[in-house]
Formats: structure tokens, sequence, C-alpha cells
């Protein structure tokens, strides 16, 4: 018996007006697996995983997240558009780190984490206080629960945004460029706490322009260029011996 | 540059002694002067007027505490704020509608802001009263029916008068607020798996407040000063209650400044608790307390420069 891939795309295909963005993905992450995603500037790599939690509607294809489709039901061979409540309660098992952290600047760091399985999934005050403030302390912020994002520097606000992720106990994890937006100095203390939830055992889809982040924490690597997969395997492999020219090209340019 | 003796850093610094002060003649604002003048005189015009007329103050002093007054003190207060509050309920559920994906739902909410907003309150406030003129029964399935000049009291129809047109202007408001929310916010909330409900109530509204606070405390001070028209359609408000006391004892402009002074009262206390919401709504953006203008700017309605 095989096991059901966490994430499973086929010939997943998105265009904005005359743009053709994604031509045709095809794609599977198992469960545990650590799928880095790298591509040129306007590749497609944030629309795929917007797609994959369905913040984009894709246009044809088949995705499919945890033997689901991503918003769409399958009855009686047809399907079926979601509603906006299925698609939020799907959402829950799909934990997402943006660019730009996308911290709630109203809230403080513990507020930010504690918000979703409170609102969410309505979970005890308590119980969501305790789990919360862990979180904090497995990314290392455990004291500055109190602090608002305007007071915590970029690094620390990842790892606040990762924390908050976290706390829905999604089975699937989906980080677009998450250390891009950091000085350099702090994007060390991110990765750190991507390595540790990787060594963890959580799913993972990382775009990313780490490439030792990919090397050593990646299970696979996946070349994303004008919305097609040119190449995917085990990230050492790729790395050294790239197949394809496109590939060849873009890693002389990054390495 | 070369006249005014300044030259690169690097240079050595020629005989700084020789430079000359600056006497220069400061510009002349003559138009101030002419316009202080001719307010001043304005002022002393207008102060003769009052000390010369036959004005008895005791009586405007006097009316500030009567019953009547105090009535329609009350009275003022209590359709303001729930007209504003009425507002404020329609322009959220405006604002939201005004940015819906469906056009349909976008075009009523134009629809809205465009009719109560392009007609003038007084005229909507004697529709509002004369509602019977058009629908003569109100009938409400499984729960009975009523004559509609029974149910539209000067009390309803000002409060539906001041409350929808105001909701045309909250929605302008709150759609600004909500648009300065970033878009990535609302995406951060969506990925966590929150509604789209739960979204506006929790991530989006509250930081929209920042923007949508100030004014919306300027219109409740607008409305406070608004709510006097309700006096056309009998609603017992205190510009009424001023008029039925001169109406009697003939001291007309001693009860326009009674009630001034209770407006100004309220104005003023309306602008104290505006500027203590701004504080709270400020919070996380500029440090945990937040700064807002100082009280005595708030009040004289300057803003401070610089700040967006
Ligand atoms: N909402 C949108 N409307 C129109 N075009 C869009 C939209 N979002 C993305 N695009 C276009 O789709 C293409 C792919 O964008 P995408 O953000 O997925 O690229 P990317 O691989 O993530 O690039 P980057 O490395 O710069 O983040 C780009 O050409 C972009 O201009
Ligand atoms: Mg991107």
């Amino acid at each position: 018996m095989t096991v059901m891939p966490a994430v499973s795309a086929l010939d997943v295909r998105k265009r904005y007006g005359q743009v053709q963005v994604l031509n045709g993905i095809d794609l599977e992450v198992a469960p545990g697996e650590v799928c880095c995603v790298i591509g040129p500037s306007g590749s497609g790599k944030s629309t795929f995983l917007r797609c994959v939690n369905h913040l984009e509607k894709i246009d044809a294809g088949r995705l499919q997240v945890n033997g689901q489709l991503v918003g769409y039901r399958e009855r009686n061979g047809m399907l079926h558009e979601l509603r906006e409540r299925e698609i939020a309660a799907r959402r829950r098992e799909i934990g997402m780190v943006f660019q730009r952290f996308n911290l709630f600047p109203h809230m403080t760091a513990l507020e930010n984490v504690m918000e979703a399985p409170r609102r969410v999934k309505g979970e005890a005050k308590d119980v969501v206080r305790e789990r919360s403030t862990r979180l904090l302390d497995r990314v290392g912020l455990g004291a500055r629960g109190d602090a608002y994002p305007a007071q915590l520097s970029g690094g620390q606000q990842q790892r606040v945004a990762i924390a908050r992720a976290l706390a829905m106990e999604p089975r699937l994890m989906l980080f677009d460029e998450p250390t891009s937006a950091l000085d350099p100095e702090l994007v060390g203390e991110v990765l750190d706490v991507m390595r540790d939830l990787a060594a963890s055992g959580m799913t993972m889809v990382v775009v990313t322009h780490e490439i030792a982040f990919a090397r050593e924490a990646g299970d696979t690597l996946v070349f994303l260029d004008h919305g097609v997969i040119v190449e995917s395997g085990r990230p050492r492999e790729v790395l050294a011996r790239p197949r394809h020219d496109r590939t060849r090209a873009f890693l002389s340019k990054v390495l | 540059m070369e006249e005014l003796g300044i030259r690169p850093a690097a240079a050595t610094p020629p005989d700084r002694e020789r430079v000359p002060p600056i006497r220069a003649v400061p510009v002349r604002h003559y138009g101030r002067w002419v316009f202080l003048g001719v307010l001043v005189a304005a002022v002393v015009l207008l102060a003769r007027a009052f000390s010369g007329a036959d004005i008895d103050y005791a009586i405007t002093l006097r009316h500030l505490t009567t019953a009547n007054v105090l009535g329609g003190l009350v009275n003022t207060v209590v359709i303001s704020v729930l007209a504003q509050a009425v507002g404020i309920a329609l322009g959220v559920v405006f604002a939201v509608m005004g940015m819906s994906r469906h056009a349909e739902v976008r075009a009523v909410s134009a629809a809205y802001v465009w009719l109560f907003r392009g007609t003038p309150v007084l005229v909507q406030l004697l529709l509002w009263y004369n509602l019977s003129l058009v629908v003569s029964t109100v009938t409400i399935p499984g729960l009975g029916s009523w004559p509609t000049n029974q149910l539209i009291t000067p009390f309803v129809a000002a409060l539906l008068g001041l409350g929808i047109n105001e909701g045309a202007y909250m929605t302008e408001i709150v759609r600004a607020g909500i648009q300065s929310v970033d878009r990535g916010q609302t995406e951060a909330a969506h990925a966590l798996g929150m509604s789209p409900l739960l979204t506006m109530r929790r991530v989006v509204l509250p930081q929209a407040m920042r923007v949508i606070v100030p004014p919306t405390g300027n219109e409740f001070v607008s409305m406070l000063k608004l709510s006097s028209l309700a006096y056309a359609i009998q609603y017992g408000e205190l510009l009424q209650s001023a008029v039925k006391i001169y109406s009697n004892n003939l001291a007309i402009v001693e009860l326009l400044l009674t009630v001034s002074i209770w407006y100004l009262v309220l104005t003023s206390v309306a602008t104290v608790f505006q500027g203590l919401l701004e504080r709270r709504y400020s919070r996380g953006v500029t440090g945990v307390t937040g700064s807002s203008p100082s009280l005595r700017a708030r009040l004289l309605g300057l803003r401070t420069k610089g700040t967006p």
C-alpha cells in the first residue's frame, strides 16, 4: 500500500489575465518530506504555494492536500465548489509563513499565536495559552510574548509567525521565501527554527533562495521556471549535477 | 555660494573672520497685519453690538439648568449617540458590501451612498416624518400591522433620518479604513483558517480603526450640532427647548446663547473622548502607548504637522 501524499499536484495550471503563470505543475510531496522550491523571480513559486492553500484558485488540473481536493468536493464524478467556510476549515491543516511576516500588529506576540486556535478552533484559553507559550519557547522567544510586532526584529517577527502557524497544529507547512526580507545576520536564526521543524518530521514546502538550507535540510529540490517544474531530485544531486541547461544557468547565478 | 564664503569642508577655512554677519531685512507680512486689523475691528464691533443690545445674560445663565433645557440636552445626546451608532453600523455593512466580489452587491452600496449623500438631511428628515403619506400601514408578516403615523414618532423619524444619512458618510470612512490595511493581513488570517467574517472582525477592522476613528469623532461632533435639525420635525431636542421657552418669554437671543453654551460643552466633551479612543487604537503601531495630538490641539482643531 502506498502512503497518501501530503501534496499532490497534477497538471496544475493558473493564469492571470493573459499571463500563464503555472503551466502544468506535477509534484508529489510525501508526509514528512521537506521539499524545497527554487527558481527565478516570476517563475510562479509563490503562486503555486498560494494555490496549495487556496489563496488562489487554479484554472485546471488536480491539486490535493492530504488526499482532499483543494477548493472542491468531488461527488458523483462532479466537482462542487466549496463554501468559504469549508475552504477556511481545510486551511486549518496547512500553515503558511510569508516573506513579509504579516503578523497582526495590534496584537502581542503571544496574542498572535493564540488568535487562531482560540477563535477558529474555539479551544479553551488556558490550553491555548499553555501551548502558545511553549511554541514561543521553541522558537526562542519565550520571554518576548508581551512584545508587539513593531518592537521585534525581523528575525524575531518571522519566528513568531512560524509559531503562529504551528499553533493550529498543521500537517503541512508552506514557507514563501521566509528569509528574503531579513538582514543577512538574522537569516540564520530563522533557518535554525526551520531546521528543527524539519527534523521533527513536519511536512514542508519551502520556497527559498537559501541553497545551503535546501542542500542540508531538504529531502527534494524542485527547480521551477516559467510555470513548469524543469527538474527535481535529491538536493545534492540536482545542485551538483543539474541535468537541464536552465537549471545550470540559474544555479550558476545563485551559487 | 562663493559670495557667502561657503566652501567644501576639505578646503582650509578661508579667513572666517572676514565674513560679515547676516543683517537682512525680514520679509514684511503686510497682508497679515491688514487681516489682523480687520479681525480686531470686527470683534470690537460685535462686542459693542452685544453689550449695547438689550440682552439679559442672567436669563441665559438661569436657563442653562432649567428642566426644559436639560430635557432637551438629554434628548440631543440620546439622538446623537443613537444616530451615530446606526450610522457606524450601516457604514460597516455598506463598506464591506462596497468591496464585494459581486458587482450587484457593490452597486447597492454605491446607490445608497449616492442617494443619501446627495440629498439634504433636512429633506430626508421631513420625508421620514411624513412617511405615512407614502406608506399608510407597516405590516410585518406573523407579527401584526400598524398605522405608519403611529410608528413614526418624531424620535423614530429623527433616528432614521440622521442615522441613515450618517451611514452614507460612514461608509466612505470605513471603506478608507479597510483599504488602509495591508492585503497581507487578510491573507495571513485566511491562511490560519479564519473565515472572511472573523478576519474582518478580528484582524482588518481593529487595524482600520486607526484610520476610521479620527474622522468618526469629527462626524459625531457634527452630529451633535446636526441633531438640531430634528427641531423641524417636533423632536424635543435642545434647540426646540429653547424655542419653546423664548416663544413665551421672548428672550430669543438669551436662549439661543443658552443652547450655544450647551452645544459647546457637548462638542468639547466629544472631542476629548475622541482623543482617548484614538490613543486606544494606535496600540502596537507607535509602540505600546501610542501618541495623539494634545488636548488643546484637539479642541481647537489643530493637527500636529508632520503626522499623516
Ligand atoms: N495577483 C496577480 N495578478 C496578476 N499577475 C500576477 C499576480 N500575482 C502574480 N502575478 C504574476 O505571476 C507571475 C509569477 O508570480 P509569482 O509571485 O508566483 O513568482 P515568484 O516565482 O514567486 O517570484 P519571486 O521570486 O519574485 O517571488 C509573475 O509574472 C507575476 O507578475
Ligand atoms: Mg514569490
